[in-house]
């Protein structure tokens, strides 16, 4: 295998790369995707491709990966020119991607959901003994005969990564890889991609995360609006003139004042919540106390009991067992439009098909959560002059870059549909916010936005719970800190008196319960 | 290999135009069709759609028929048209009719041969109660035991059938009837007629229910909250929940709405233009609800003038099969058509077709 990969010597001659990308143009319908770009990648380099949600990071690394084909500009691949014609093409060309999503089958093992992903044929027993060699090599430990939808998300990244190394790729690109990951998880990433970049593997590896992008990247691309805005080494900038450089102005740091906590507005006593979904993670014995004018920050990754959370609080399903108390009454068996009476509301993740209908106008996404508290209906009937009144209000008041109150939601970007989610829901006063992910996907300044919302709600005595995966973001806004790991949580802990690595062994050390 | 890719834009004109087009179609390949069984097409077209309006023989006689066969249609697609915006498919309205018949001719018969205003209300509520009760099957099993309510719903009309024989033959039959299948004829009974409200119009009280129900579920629909929560349900089933609607009452009450309506329906058609329960007392007006429910859009104005559309081509049809000797079976292909090229419309409206490549 080694065979197929330059030695490491010639890395510090980058005379010839291993891909160059030059000119690259793609337009959607209206949008220019990608401009003009270039970038270029030497063998056994970790080079980072910085930008925003819709900076057309994607829509370059398709094309690299042959999903896209552009509209002009050429690419080269060892000096000849590269056209891949499907990502078939470009995996025989020693091109290799890891999705943010994966492309797994849950109910399949491991070995078999490899084997699938294969364009070469293999003989069972030496695919699987090469599975375990590879995966013990890079320190991505698997065993063949799992089943996928038994595996945490990080191990399910491994089987991707795995499947890529199979075929000795050159370059190996990998999007957003640490946003699925916890902390321990990440160190263990980072060190499987320097190992591989030792051995020679070109590595164009997708963030908006600055911090790890310093630790694991020499040069980096910037993007913005489809351009390329600069490339960089990494080490001649800080992390906020990066951001800067991504977003193309300053991004105001969120302001929090000290503050006193109120009494206990959110309990939860012993509860049990089933799982939807079959390899889903039901909650188990959760215990929790929120009190008035506290930021809970709830860490860990998607897919630990996180939706299922989600729904116990906005009561959207009952719990199996257990009870939930808001300022001392048991609310337990209201469903999401008794407990928003109460004055509990919640944001859910997916903020189109959950938060929001996407084929609706925004005047009639406000009468899914706000009919009755803000007496959107009379008898029954739908006041559509009150239901423009408040659409219009959230516009304005959250800044929603829309045309009109009659646009449908999913014709809003990413950030400005959260901001209207989040903005319904902040208008309704409430007493208790929960909020799945706030800011996923969402641009730099309608986050900053949207985190000082939060923080100015908590500060007029509302208790929130934010569940997200993003650290960074936990850190920032919340004031105690609890993660959630396999459906069980660890105690609360102020967040001022915790350090990453705190934060790390609580998102391991939750699992040792099991 | 073909692939369908959504469209970004959709036109609300086109969406507004595609019913018509596919009647268009419907005409011309459904003349094909009768230029094959040997009929002159252009006539044949004609005398579905023109005669039955136009013709100064036929006239007189088809536009009252075009509102009787119009009644059950609309009131049982408007019924179907709640269900089916939130993803509940009743294909059962056949059997929810014949039961409708059965509960309120039971009634009827029952009280035979005393006189009251009370028995037709009676009756009325007795045809709902029977549609809602064999839609109710359906839902509690799709509720409790997450049965297809696609299969259980269509599998009753057949139950529904043998039931409708069973009191024919035997438990409703005539007494007086000489021992021919068939009920006593309700029709004839005064307190349990349902007579033209103007003479000879053919407006009896299930076509003046039809456009009243129109009207009200036209309102419940767009303008109440019930409408809003039933179409949010079909789009976003998880923001429906959010909302606060319960998935399991929502299929229940779907479900009771359509079959009420079509045990309505089936209770006017009964005691009205059928006038009695008969073996073949069914022919069909269920089924072709889906039909006039889609074309219609899922509106009840839209299926008001759906409706209308096939009980045309209904009696529009019948015409052809005594003036050409046409089949019947081939005004049931011309109407099944009709639906094939709507749906098939709709998806090259909402979906482009690319070829794919590997």
């Amino acid at each position: 295998m080694s065979s197929t990969r330059p030695l490491t010597d010639s890395r510090s001659t980058p005379s010839s790369p291993l891909i160059s990308v030059n000119g690259i143009t793609k337009s959607f319908s209206n949008t220019l995707a990608n401009s003009n770009i270039k970038l270029s990648l030497n063998s056994g380099e970790i080079h980072a491709l910085l930008g925003e949600n819709g900076a057309g990071k994607s829509t370059l690394v398709k094309i690299i990966y042959g999903l896209i084909a552009p509209d002009s500009g050429e690419m080269k691949l060892s000096g000849q020119i590269f056209q891949p014609k499907n990502p078939r093409d470009a995996r025989k060309n020693g091109i290799g991607m890891v999705f943010q999503h994966f492309s797994l089958f849950n109910a399949l093992s491991v070995f078999e959901n490899i084997a699938i992903g294969l364009d070469e044929h293999f003989e069972a027993a030496s695919l699987k003994s090469r599975i375990i060699s590879l995966s013990k090599n890079y320190g991505l430990p698997l065993n063949p005969e799992d089943i996928v939808g038994n595996l945490s998300v990080g191990q399910q990244q491994r089987i991707e990564i795995v499947r890529c190394l199979l075929q000795n790729p050159k370059l190996l690109i990998m999007d957003e890889p640490t946003s699925v990951l916890n902390p321990l998880e990440v160190e263990q990433l980072f060190y499987t991609l320097k190992k591989l970049a030792s051995e020679g593997t070109s590595i164009l590896y997708i963030s908006h995360k600055l911090a790890e992008v310093k630790d694991l990247c020499k040069r980096a691309t910037v993007l913005r609006g489809g351009k390329v805005v600069d490339t960089c080494n990494t080490n001649d900038f800080s992390a906020p003139e990066l951001a800067e450089l991504m977003v193309g102005s300053s991004i105001k740091p969120t302001v929090r004042l000290n503050r006193k906590f109120e009494d206990i507005v959110l309990k939860l006593e012993n509860l049990y919540q089933d799982s939807e979904d079959p390899y889903g993670t039901s909650i188990k014995n959760l215990n929790l106390e929120v009190k008035g004018g506290e930021i809970l920050g709830v860490g860990g990754v998607s897919g630990n009991g996180q939706d299922e959370l989600m729904t116990a609080l906005s009561g959207e399903l009952s719990p199996r067992k257990g009870k939930i108390f808001f300022k001392g009454s048991d609310i337990s068996l209201l469903n999401a439009e008794g407990r928003r009476a109460l004055g509990i509301f919640s944001a859910p993740e997916e903020r189109l098909g959950h938060a929001a209908c996407p084929g609706m106008k925004l005047s009639e996404n406000v009468l899914i959560t706000c009919s009755k508290t803000a007496k959107l209906t009379k008898y029954g009937i739908i006041q559509k002059n009150f239901s423009e009144e408040l659409t219009r209000e959230i516009i304005n008041k959250f800044d929603v870059k829309t045309d009109s109150t009659s646009s449908v939601a999913s014709s809003l970007s990413g950030g400005n549909l959260q901001k209207f989610v989040i903005g319904r829901e902040l208008l309704q006063n409430p007493k208790l916010l929960i909020i799945n992910q706030p800011t996923w996907g969402v641009d730099a300044s309608a986050a900053a936005f949207i985190r000082q919302a939060i923080i100015d709600l908590a500060e007029s005595g509302t208790a929130v719970v934010i569940i997200s995966q993003d650290l960074d973001e936990l850190i920032e806004v919340s004031d105690s800190f609890t993660a959630l790991v396999g459906g069980r949580i660890s105690d609360p802990k102020p967040m001022s008196s915790l350090k990453i690595r705190d934060i790390g062994q609580m998102m391991s050390g939750a699992m040792s319960y099991d | 290999m073909i692939k369908l890719v959504p469209r970004t834009k959709k036109s609300p004109i086109i969406s507004a135009i595609i019913p018509i087009l596919a009647v268009g179609l419907t005409m011309i390949f459904g003349g094909i069709l009768f230029w094959i069984l040997g009929k002159d097409p252009f006539e044949t077209i004609r005398m579905i759609f023109w005669d039955p309006l136009m013709n100064e023989t036929f006239a007189d006689y088809a536009r009252p028929q075009i509102l009787v066969k119009a009644a059950p249609l609309i009131l049982i697609a408007i019924g179907l048209s709640f269900g089916f915006r939130a993803n509940i498919w009743n294909i059962g309205a056949e059997g929810q009719f014949i039961m409708g018949a059965i509960f309120s001719g039971a009634l009827g018969l029952a009280f035979y041969p005393q006189e009251s205003v009370l028995l037709f209300p009676l009756m009325i509520f007795f045809g709902v109660i029977g549609g809602v009760f064999w839609a109710s099957i359906p839902a509690l099993l799709r509720t409790y035991f997450n049965t297809n309510e696609i299969l259980v719903s269509l599998m009753l009309v057949y139950v529904a059938e043998q039931v409708l024989a069973a009191a024919s033959i035997g438990f409703l039959r005539n007494p007086e009837g000489a021992g021919f299948p068939g009920s006593r004829n309700l029709s004839q009974y005064p307190s349990a007629a349902n007579l033209e409200i103007i003479s000879g119009s053919g407006i009896h009280w299930g076509v003046a229910t039809a456009f009243v129900s129109v009207i009200f579920f036209y309102i419940l629909l767009y303008k109440h909250k019930f409408g809003f929560q039933v179409s949010l349900s079909g789009m976003s089933p998880k923001a429906a929940r959010l909302s606060g609607v319960n998935p399991r009452l929502l299929v229940i009450l779907c479900l009771a709405l359509s079959g009420g309506l079509a045990g309505l329906a089936g209770m006017f058609e009964l005691t009205g233009p059928a006038g009695q329960i008969t073996i073949d007392f069914n022919v069909g007006y269920g089924f072709t609800a889906i039909i006039v429910a889609f074309l219609g859009r899922l509106n009840p104005i839209g299926i008001l003038f759906s409706g209308m559309l096939m009980a045309l081509t209904y009696v529009g049809g019948e015409l052809t099969q005594f003036m050409l000797n046409l089949p019947a079976a081939a005004i049931q292909v011309f109407q099944g058509m009709l639906l094939f090229f709507l749906l098939s419309m709709d998806l090259l409206v909402n979906y482009k077709i690319k070829l794919a490549r590997f």
